[in-house]
């Protein structure tokens, strides 16, 4: 569960300071498919990096599965993101030098497991998303929709708690991003909880729960 | 910070960085290494290795092994006899050459002179009295006859003469130091030591880098004894080569038992050397560190830049992998690897390029410098130890800058932003 307590988030600039968060309270369900929607520019994304605990918040709290995270160090969050939390990133962030099957073994080595046992999860991960074909390629011998799956495949390898997902369907084409959201639709029925911003409506519909933002507040 | 674990995947890191990124610039970025390893290493074995070539020189063309020459208030090695006797008996002893030394002067025009005014063309030297196929065997003087031939022990009147006293071989006008003019094999030339004059011809002349070789007249030792009259035998110096593998001072340390120490000095080739020369392969050795210092510093720098682009281009893929998960100091590891790997590659190939190539090749064609046949100097300790050293400052050179990135704000890295 994450629990979102008057989240602020501001940007400095020089001597300009821009709040993109006005103080949010939310609350994720284990389990839950949330869709988090709004206008460009409306703070989606950052609300996301905060609750990944990939930013910092300016001030504010964010409880996962009760564990307070602003009480966390560096290295306890980095750790925290590789044990318990899966990211899917809008431009797929894969490691360019690494092939598909070696982008996905990467976080679950980190983790300490056997490299046997590593990479028959992460060639299990893979297949799941319908790459098994396709393990020893490298990330620009993959077209965009493989490439998003193989981030996914990434994302879920090591069975995190949570997947965010910041508009992965964003850069690809329909059916690209149909296979996408489906796989993320099986996956929520497994029961994975699953956060994903977005600005299709279309896909939004996969989702439990849908929040919009506007102006850095939850407005629905 | 450096578990097993960090360097295991900083190791998965590294070597797919290396293994995927442009052969050229890999290829670049050794090749900097392996010049920056000959750099220290061969700069300062130069430096080194000129004076070394100078010792080698006197130890093979003068001293050799072991020298024993009179006592600073004796003008000769009394009891010569005797003492080349001991010596002679010493299994560890190949070859002894004994010679005679007299201070004296060659005149060279004294047949062309026309006039009492015309000023005559007269050298200082030393003049040696030897057994021209004992001091062959010991030094081997005949290998350095650039003109004519060398003495046979039946060459009365015949006279070698040093390079560094004729004007062809040593062209300098300074005051108080003359050379013998127009004089080649077959001029007839006047020595005269202790008075006594006689009119030898030149049969050769001899050129070694060694001022003790190039600085001498050699005439038959019996023919020298006469002309001084030394009828005891008693002799001004004693080289003495020795068996391969024997330690010199072995043989000193005989000698002096026998009680040889008590008429003559008894010294290794160490030994004899001047004080300076030992300065100066100090000197030559601090001032090759100082260049190669200045070497390592380039490489250092190299290094650094090359990790920074490095990582400035990859700043986003560091920001990826520290959001998936992956330990700072993994990331760090992967770095100070890929540097360590460049900074390896480049000795291995400095190693093999100087041992099986530039030291064969210098040993077996010195680098003609003006006073010695430098050799490269490169003890192994001595290497091992610059290895050290190139592997230390590359991998302080490749973490700096990684850490300057690792470092930044993960999200901030992830998006680009500054």
């Amino acid at each position: 569960m994450i629990e979102v307590r008057n989240l602020k988030k501001s940007f400095k600039d020089g001597e300009n300071i821009t709040e993109v968060l006005k103080g949010i309270d939310f609350i994720a369900k284990s389990g839950e498919f949330i869709a988090i929607m709004g206008r460009s520019g409306a703070g989606k994304s950052t609300f996301l990096y905060q609750m990944s605990l990939l930013d910092e918040p300016t001030s504010g709290e964010i409880f996962i599965d009760q564990k307070d995270t602003h009480t966390m160090t560096v290295n306890e969050k980095t750790y925290f993101r590789l044990s318990r939390l899966g990211y899917v990133f809008q431009d797929y962030a894969l490691l360019p030098e690494m092939s598909a099957l070696e982008n996905v073994v990467l976080p679950l080595l980190m983790q300490d497991l056997k490299e046997k046992e590593a990479y028959q999860k992460a060639e299990n991960a893979l297949i799941k998303v319908g790459l098994g074909h396709r393990l020893h390629n490298l990330p620009a011998q993959l077209s965009g929709g493989e490439q998003q799956r193989v981030s996914i495949a990434r994302a879920i390898a090591h069975e995190p708690q949570i997947l965010f997902a910041d508009e992965p369907t964003a850069n690809l084409d329909n059916e690209s991003s149909r296979m996408v959201m489906n796989i993320f639709k099986e996956l929520h029925r497994a029961g994975q909880t699953i956060v994903m911003v977005t600005h299709e409506e279309e896909y939004s519909k996969f989702a439990d729960r849908i929040i919009h933002l506007d102006d850095g507040r939850i407005v629905l | 910070m450096f578990s097993s674990l960090n360097i295991r995947i900083g190791f998965f890191l590294a070597r797919r960085q290396v293994r995927r990124s442009s052969p050229w610039t890999t290829v670049l970025i050794i090749f900097v290494m392996f010049f920056t390893f000959l750099n220290l290493v061969v700069v300062s074995g130069i430096l080194v290795g000129l004076i070394q070539g100078a010792i080698v020189a006197v130890r093979s063309h003068y001293t050799s092994d072991v020298i024993v020459s009179s006592l600073n208030n004796k003008t000769y090695i009394e009891n010569s006899p005797e003492i080349l006797n001991i010596i002679k008996s010493l299994p560890e002893v190949e070859a002894v050459s004994a010679r005679y030394l007299e201070g004296g002067t060659l005149e060279a025009n004294y047949k062309t002179r026309t006039s009492y005014k015309e000023k005559p063309n007269i050298a200082a030297a030393s003049v040696t009295g030897i057994d021209p196929i004992a001091e062959d065997k010991v030094t081997n003087l005949s290998k350095f006859i650039v003109e004519g031939e060398y003495l046979t022990p039946l060459d009365y009147d015949q006279v070698l003469i040093g390079s560094y006293l004729t004007a062809k071989y040593l062209p300098i006008d300074s005051p108080g130091f003359t050379t013998l003019r127009d004089v080649a094999p077959g001029t007839k030339i006047r020595v005269k030591v202790h008075g006594v004059e006689r009119e030898v011809t030149i049969k050769g002349i001899i050129k070694a880098k060694v001022d003790e070789v190039s600085m001498r007249v050699f005439m038959i030792d019996s023919e020298l004894r006469s002309l001084i009259g030394r009828n005891d035998y008693n002799v001004d110096e004693i080289s003495i080569k020795l068996k391969p593998g024997t330690d010199p001072a072995t043989v000193r340390d005989i000698l002096k038992r026998n009680g040889v120490d008590r008429v003559a000095k008894v010294q290794t080739y160490v030994d004899a050397q001047p004080k300076f020369i030992k300065d100066m392969v100090d000197t030559f050795a601090l001032l090759g560190n100082m260049l190669s210092s200045i070497g390592l510093v380039v490489a250092s720098i190299t290094i650094f830049i090359v990790i920074f682009i490095n990582a400035i281009t990859r700043r986003k893929f560091i920001g990826i992998l520290k959001g998936i998960g992956i330990n700072e100091r993994a990331i760090e590891i992967s770095y100070i690897l890929q540097s360590f790997f460049y900074a390896f590659c480049g000795s291995v190939i400095g190693v093999l390029v100087l041992y099986v190539f530039l030291q064969p090749a210098i040993a077996a064609h010195p680098i003609d410098f003006p006073f010695s046949d430098g050799i490269l100097v490169a003890p192994v300790s001595g290497t091992v130890l610059r290895i050290a050293l190139l592997m230390a400052t590359t991998i302080i050179a490749g973490f700096i800058p990684a850490r300057l990135i690792v470092r930044k704000n993960t999200l901030d890295s992830i998006l680009g932003r500054n």
